[in-house]
């Protein structure tokens, strides 16, 4: 008998689930309203939900001030830039770690790891210079590397993770029908990664997206990324919240979404190994 | 296979690299300044730049404290990323020594360089050049409400004294209606609450280190100031002071929880604005207070704007200064926007225009900025250049790490009998270590 | 199972990452060395020569060091318990029947992909603020005198906000090792008369053992780099300057390069340590 619910039990936990849910998320729904507000219906005490004028005053002023689009798209060449070179250099190392371990194998996964943990503003100096250097300052290509580079222990990881859970006697089959390397990793391997690399990708898009301090210091007019565009509305003069949650709103929208159309994918594919 | 995609990806991204690094136009400058309003309006007009010249402008425009550690790092190791840096009174001098920026004595005779208000060049000079051009100027002063002034019974006088701005303060207090006598700036932050007990500091006989360099925490003037402002905010204070900073005070006012507030002079075109403050109508203005020993407590800033050395668009860089901080600038957003908000505090001709007096605050603002003396902001001399701050590359450093033991005193966290050991133990070991 | 040429490929398909890698950690290594013996003052005009051993002398005798240190576990140790309890029970509830269900999920992971500035600034301001955030504003009109937050609380404050961004991926990652947990096991279980709790500590904990060491290590990698939450909330006042947060004002405020890249290398040092304690319990814990 499979597991048979009452629907009393359904609902205690439906409205459970939903309660903690709504909490968790009022923060971000509170920046969201508060974005359609006047700058002084923002502050007002009581607090006002819903009974305000709602205005898309603060959108228009956004974009009337900065180029949005420009932002966005910078944004988007460079978590997705990053995201794919990682994925590519990493696909490889996955593979032979999960297929052909050797005894340093955990060492070099934990060093990968270990290379995170550099606080990033004791080598801004070095790395600001080396960029003077190769003149990546401000280009999207150097932002890609940079946060392709902080991203891709954990790319690996996650790889690596999924690549040792496909039972080897698969590849051994493969290999009996004659399979080469080349055919092994495009048709067996991959087609049975791909829930572990397509959220691999997601994860990895959402810290590039996110990241704001490589973004904010190695950028200037040209490779500027939302993070940036975020950093010009925490304004010193004057009131300034409804500006900053329509900016914010604006900033983290287009990740909401994607992660709204993904969150399936997310949840079935982010295990790190925690799976056995 | 794969390793060959991988190369092939590296070389087509580089290749993107580099044609996006040569797309630039010579007619192209780029700008970064910070978020504030007068920036953020001058943004907006600088197409009319363009249309006049034919250089195209690109903003990077972030907030405060991001903006100065972006410029900062990119100006000490040469990054050559912006031909325009918006930089303040404190960069400007430490800068102009070390032959970072380019000097701005050579400035077209329509440009009136003479008519720049004099304790503006004074501190965007160094060695007598300047080095940066004012965009804005700004000094601090008190803010208050004159209908809670005439409930309490008092008239402000136009030069008060701390004790009667802490009486003031005290009868204005009313914890039931939520209405706090004074909002202070309490924030930990050299340019927070740092530069508002610095100035206060100067008008309570103290300073940040004696002619010899040596840090002076441990006098009984220090003690007097930190005591007085813990005391003062204690009494008549809005709760958690010690976090508020320019913006957290700035809102409270515009609610109408502060009886007082003693800020920045730009503050007084947001609290006098209708749209956005609830007491726009009841504001009155009067000068930073003193203690009756010669100095007042209001500090002196400018937003200025200055070229790196070594940028390619000089010429044209200078062009955008040229246009950005002149008198026909000011005309244009004055017959665009209304008087009052024209950039102020930088010219002198701006204060004698009779349009211009009318604006409720102009003649606060420009007494206030009068009254502050950079080279010589203290009681006792000093060795340094700067009124809430000292214009040594080591300071704001110290005034940092000071400033948030300060904010710990504010807490209640420690004494202020401690907090000052320790800030004079921080600026000992930090002058030290810098070898004055 | 693997053959000699297998062995050479794997090495060769290895070598891209690791020989990044390898750059990405040495170049910046070196010159974080290089400079940490330097007398490097950015705006005294920039290297001033060789300073020995005082930039590391220097950066462990500052009164702020100890506490730095203290103030860094204490958020990642506090973070860390906060999101693993709640993430569990978060995800066993998010794992049991209802409607909805996706709504909710997007709801419970929203905050993840929200930038940490921004969460900071919202939290700071229309939260935790004593005068107009929303918590003392609840607590107004329950009469109560409204906590402030930031003085008072200044680590439940940050606590708070960082666990909340990543209160999420716990979740996440719980959730999908329990899916995959044996259903007819619990029920087994059940059936035998099995207590809730027992069920709770015997079955449902131990499977969630390897999730729990992942969120463990992945979650102290980036909590220990916490720095926006704290420069946006109490600007490193009241005791919450944490070792990346005094290194930041050494390099940038102070503009002292080489006492900053001192800092660097004892933060990487304490991030090895952190990294070699996780390792054998990760390790364990992986292999089995």
């Amino acid at each position: 008998m499979a597991r048979s619910v009452s629907n009393r039990r359904k609902t205690i936990n439906t409205a459970l689930a939903w309660a903690v849910g709504l909490i968790i998320f009022f923060p971000i729904l509170w920046t969201i309203l508060t974005s359609f507000k006047t700058e002084g219906d923002a502050i007002a005490y009581p607090p006002k939900f819903l009974f305000f004028d709602w205005t898309l005053e603060n959108y228009s002023i956004v974009q009337e001030r900065s180029n949005y689009m420009r932002y966005l798209w910078n944004s988007i060449i460079i978590a997705g830039g990053s995201t794919i070179l990682g994925v590519l250099i990493a696909v490889p190392a996955a593979w032979s770690m999960a297929f052909v371990p050797s005894k340093r194998t955990k060492d070099i996964l934990m060093w990968m790891l270990s290379t995170k943990m550099l606080p990033a503003v004791g080598v801004l100096y070095p790395i600001y210079l080396v960029f003077i250097k190769l003149g990546l300052l401000d280009t999207r290509i150097g932002l890609v590397i940079v946060l392709m580079l902080i991203n891709l222990p954990i790319i690996v990881w996650m790889l690596y993770t999924y690549f040792k859970e496909i039972p080897s006697e698969i590849l051994e089959a493969a290999r009996m029908d004659g399979a080469t390397l080349k055919s092994e990793i495009l048709y067996v391997l991959t087609p049975m990664a791909v829930p572990g690399i397509a959220s691999t990708i997601l994860l990895n898009v959402i810290l590039a997206w996110n990241e704001a301090f490589w973004t904010l210091n190695l950028t200037a007019a040209k490779a500027g990324t939302l993070t940036a565009f975020i950093a010009s509305y925490s304004s010193p003069e004057g009131l300034f919240y409804a500006k900053l949650s329509a900016a914010s709103t604006m900033a983290i929208a287009p990740i909401l979404i994607m992660g709204w159309f993904s969150q399936k994918q997310l949840v079935r594919g982010l295990t790190f190994g925690a799976v056995k | 296979m794969s390793k060959k995609r991988t190369l092939l990806n590296t070389v087509v991204f580089a290749g993107f690299a580099v044609s996006s690094a040569f797309a630039a136009s010579a007619e192209e400058i780029t700008i970064a300044t910070v978020n504030n309003g007068d920036m953020i309006r001058m943004q907006g007009y600088s197409s009319e730049f363009t249309a006049a010249t034919g250089i195209d402008v690109n903003w990077v425009t972030l907030e405060e404290n991001v903006l100065r550690e972006r410029v900062t790092t990119d100006i000490t190791t040469k990054g050559g990323q912006f031909d325009i840096m918006t930089i303040g009174m404190y960069e400007t001098p430490i800068w102009g020594k070390s032959g970072w920026l380019v000097p701005l004595n050579d400035l077209s005779a329509d440009y009136d360089a003479a008519d720049i208000l004099p304790a503006m060049s004074g501190g965007l000079s160094y060695d007598g050049t300047l080095y940066a051009a004012p965009f804005y100027g700004e000094s601090s002063m008190v803010m208050y409400r004159s209908d809670l002034m005439e409930k309490a019974g008092l008239t402000m006088p136009e030069a008060p004294t701390w004790d009667f701005i802490r009486e003031a303060a005290a009868k204005m207090t009313d914890r039931a209606n939520d209405i706090n006598g004074i909002c202070l700036r309490g924030k930990a932050g050299w340019g927070e609450g740092g530069a508002f007990i610095t100035a206060m500091s100067n008008s309570f006989g103290a300073r940040w280190f004696d002619e010899n360099w040596k840090p002076t925490f441990d006098s009984e003037a220090w003690h007097n100031t930190l005591s007085f402002f813990k005391g003062m905010m204690d009494e008549s204070g809005p709760a958690g002071y010690a976090t508020n900073g320019f913006n957290e005070n700035l809102s409270l006012f515009q609610q109408g929880k502060c009886g007082m507030w003693i800020d920045a002079t730009v503050a007084a075109s947001f609290v006098t604005n209708p749209k956005d403050s609830t007491v726009a109508d009841k504001v009155g203005f009067a000068l930073a207070p003193d203690n009756g020993l010669g100095k007042r407590s209001n500090w002196l800033w400018a937003w200025a704007l200055a070229i790196p050395a070594g940028t390619q668009h000089e010429a044209d860089a200078k062009k955008f200064i040229e246009w950005a901080t002149s008198k026909s600038y000011i005309e244009m957003v004055a017959a665009k926007e209304g008087w009052a908000n024209v950039p102020p505090g930088a010219r002198t001709s701006l204060y004698e225009n009779p349009e211009y007096q009318k604006v409720p605050f102009a003649k606060m603002t420009l007494d206030s900025i009068l009254s502050a003396d950079p080279l010589h902001p203290t009681v006792d001399p000093v060795p340094y250049v700067g009124v809430q701050f000292a214009a040594i590359p080591e300071f704001a450093g110290i005034a940092t790490d000071v400033s948030q033991e300060f904010s710990n005193a504010y807490a209640g966290q420690q004494s202020v009998e401690d907090a000052l050991a320790k800030a004079q133990a921080i600026a000992t070991e930090a002058m030290e270590a810098a070898g004055y | 199972m693997a053959t000699k040429s297998s062995r050479a490929a794997a090495r060769l398909m290895i070598a891209p990452a690791v020989i990044v890698l390898l750059g990405w950690m040495l170049v910046p290594l070196i010159m974080t060395l290089w400079f940490s013996f330097r007398n490097y003052l950015p705006l005294r005009g920039g290297d001033l020569g060789f300073a020995g051993f005082d930039n590391f002398v220097r950066f462990v005798t500052s009164s702020s060091f100890w506490p730095a240190i203290g103030a860094t576990l204490l958020i990642v140790v506090g973070a860390l318990a906060i999101t693993v309890i709640l993430g569990v029970l978060l995800a066993i509830l998010l794992d049991q029947p209802m409607w909805g269900q996706g709504i909710v999920r997007i709801l419970v992971i929203a905050p993840f992909f929200v930038m940490p500035t921004v969460s900071s600034l919202v939290w700071k301001n229309m939260f935790l603020d004593s005068v107009n955030g929303l918590f003392a504003q609840v607590f107004k009109m329950f009469g109560a005198t409204p906590v402030e937050w930031i003085i008072d609380k200044p680590f439940v404050s940050l606590i708070l906000i960082v666990s909340w961004q990543w209160l999420p991926f716990a979740t996440l990652i719980l959730l999908t090792a329990i899916q995959s947990l044996d259903s007819e096991q619990l029920e087994a279980a059940e059936m035998d008369g099995a207590p809730a709790i027992k069920r709770f500590m015997y079955i449902t904990i131990p499977h969630l053992s390897r999730a729990i060491t992942v969120v463990i290590l992945i979650e102290t990698i980036f909590m220990l780099s916490v720095f926006a939450e704290i420069k946006m909330t109490t600007a490193g006042a009241f005791g919450t300057k944490t070792l990346t947060y005094l290194i930041y004002q050494r390099v940038l405020e102070s503009q002292n390069v080489g006492l900053g890249s001192a800092g660097g290398v004892y933060a990487i040092i304490l991030a090895n340590i952190v990294a070699i304690f996780l390792m054998r319990i990760v390790g364990k814990n992986l292999d089995s």
